[in-house]
């Protein structure tokens, strides 16, 4: 077995069985950054020397036979809007070019105490606002698939990472998408929690009410061994929620029985590629062939979710942004003329144009006389969205959709085009305004060998069903297993 | 709900999100945002008579905690990603005009 090619499981059995050292783990994959990563761009910073020590500690564990956390000496990649002591935290962005947290996310301090091994920070559109990771002030990243496509985004360097073996895990941030369409788009498998299930605290904010941390792994379990590491309560986010996390590993093999997958004429809608909707009929066969009843729902609303999100989601942007004036940390323009010119002009060379967007759709939406009919209007719409999915899964346990409309785009296709490219986002957006968690898997290949996703949508809290109704698709399917030439080890 | 969106209503909103923009900036943000505000205008379609709006998705009410000290950043700690200090303080222009 290759240490490049292995899951996230088989490398976790590995050192715990002291059959390939910690070290020796975290090497091959800082390696396969050093070859590889300059034609992909999925790093901002690699943190070399902080990955040996930290799986160099994991060894001395070992050695000592001192107990070890659930994650002990998987190399990891973190999306650079996570907060980690000491390592750069750009978001992507001019503004934090220079940033240095003073401490570290909750997620952080839960994946360092279950002994994780942090490789790296990845790229990113600027302040998670984008679908192709071509809003980053750095660096573009490319498809592993096709490095004339884009990975997705916003979290395109964590999928591109783990398509491209160069980290077993990573962790992205997905506030309308940005972890699931990415995943698809990369061919790997990326959930976004039940809104409140992951702490935010350390997350750079985008839009409070619809940001969620989630993982990126090659297979359903790495996903779920990760996901069980970062759930849980913390008193220092608090919209996080107070319940149990289960051991989503241990009943991921179970199957279903009964299982009832919903499929909503809505999701798909014009616009739908044909290879991408027959891959989700495909998906439905395959859970047809396991017994599961298919029932059709309607989510008569969702045709407004775009609208709706792009509305909420720049008017939670314009509020967070408020905040990098230059003054307590971030960029500060060199020349002005007073306090005023001092933040505008800061701002104004901080930020990328999607931002400046952002934050401009975001303030018009909730000044004077606009207020009620655009930010309250879309609220009023998210109610509606959310109801919409609370009847559907009365009559189901999951709904299977798209995840995006196409397989990748390419670099350049769409960064012109604001519309489309927020457009693209219609069958991810909606378990955001909603909080629901959506799974994102392997689920077929275009003609021209793209990877092409499939989501499972469940009600909050049933991560452990999407989790096992996912598994239960891939013990079947080879999807997971196919990889890009790149990755390939020689 | 929407009148055009103009040039000057850009400008004003730049102003109050204290965003400095180009004049070729500003033109390609008024065509750009226009297109956007036109495509919200389908919302005008659902009636929300009434609905209640929903501002996050799990309604929780208010969380509490104990009002007790805990460990902080330090001075040092809190200043050291500040573009301006003196070490002691965050350094800002004149707040106030002393001519006045």
């Amino acid at each position: 077995m290759s240490l490049l090619d292995a899951t996230a499981s088989q490398l976790l059995d590995a050192i715990a069985a002291r059959k390939s050292s910690a070290v020796s783990v975290a090497t091959a994959f800082l390696n396969q950054i050093a070859a590889h990563d300059a034609r992909i761009g999925a790093f901002l910073h690699v943190d070399r020397e902080g990955a040996l020590k930290q799986a160099a500690q994991v060894d001395e564990k070992l050695r000592a036979r001192q107990p070890l956390g659930k994650l002990a000496g998987l190399p990891i990649a973190i999306k650079d809007v996570v907060c980690t002591r000491g390592l750069p935290t750009t978001c992507g962005s001019r503004s934090l070019q220079k940033f240095v947290p003073p401490y570290d996310a909750e997620l952080i301090r839960r994946l360092r105490a279950a002994d994780a091994v942090i490789l790296g920070k990845t790229n990113m559109d600027e302040f998670a606002m984008g679908s192709s990771t071509e809003n980053s002030a750095f660096q573009i990243t490319r498809n592993p698939w096709d490095t004339e496509r884009t990975p997705g985004g916003s979290s395109g360097g964590s999928a591109a990472a783990v398509a491209a073996a160069l980290a077993p895990l990573a962790i992205g941030s997905d506030t309308g998408g940005s972890i699931r369409q990415p995943a698809a788009f990369c061919g790997v498998v990326g959930m976004k929690p039940t809104y409140g299930r992951v702490s935010r605290y350390g997350l750079v904010a985008f839009a409070s009410s619809l940001d969620q941390l989630g993982p990126f792994a090659s297979d359903v379990a790495g996903a779920a061994a990760l996901l069980e590491v970062i759930a849980g309560h913390d008193p220092r986010d608090s919209t996080s929620v107070d319940r149990p996390v289960p051991d989503y590993r241990r009943s991921l093999e179970r199957p279903l029985s009964p299982l009832r997958i919903g499929l909503a004429s809505e999701h798909f809608a014009e616009g739908l590629d044909a290879e991408v909707a027959a891959s989700v009929q495909r998906a439905a066969d395959v859970y047809r062939s396991f017994g599961a009843d298919i029932v059709d729902v309607t989510l008569p609303h969702s045709k407004y979710g775009v609208a709706a999100y792009y509305l909420i989601a720049p008017s939670e942007a314009a509020s967070n942004l408020a905040r990098y004036d230059g003054v307590h940390y971030g960029h500060r323009a060199e020349k002005f003329d007073g306090l005023i010119d001092m933040y505008a002009t800061s701002r104004g060379e901080a930020f990328g144009p999607e931002v400046k967007r952002r934050i401009m759709l975001g303030n018009y939406a909730l000044s004077a006389g606009y207020y009620d009919a655009y930010y309250l209007k879309a609220l009023k719409v998210r109610r509606l969205i959310r109801q919409d999915f609370d009847r559907a899964f009365e009559k189901c346990d999951v709904l299977l959709s798209p995840v995006a409309p196409t397989p990748a785009f390419k670099v350049g296709e769409l960064v012109d085009d604001p519309l489309a490219m927020y457009l693209s986002d219609i069958y991810t957006l909606s378990a955001n305004l909603a909080g629901l968690p959506g799974i994102s898997l392997p689920g077929g290949q275009s003609s021209s060998g793209l990877p092409i996703g499939i989501q499972l949508l469940g009600p909050p809290f049933a991560e452990e069903t999407l989790l096992r109704a996912a598994r239960m698709f891939e013990r079947e399917t080879p999807w997971h297993t196919k990889r890009p030439a790149m990755a390939v080890a020689p | 709900m929407t009148a055009r969106l103009t040039r000057d209503d850009v400008a004003k909103v730049a102003l109050l999100g204290r965003l400095k923009l180009s004049a070729e900036e500003l033109e390609r943000m008024t065509s750009q945002l226009g297109r956007v505000l036109e495509y919200v205008d389908i919302l005008n379609e659902v009636d929300t008579q009434s609905v209640e709006p929903l501002a996050h998705p799990i309604e929780l009410a208010n969380v509490f905690r104990e009002d007790v000290e805990r460990p902080c950043l330090s001075r040092e700690e809190a200043l050291a990603n500040a573009p301006k200090t003196d070490g002691r303080f965050f350094v800002v222009p004149a707040i106030l005009d002393v001519n006045h």
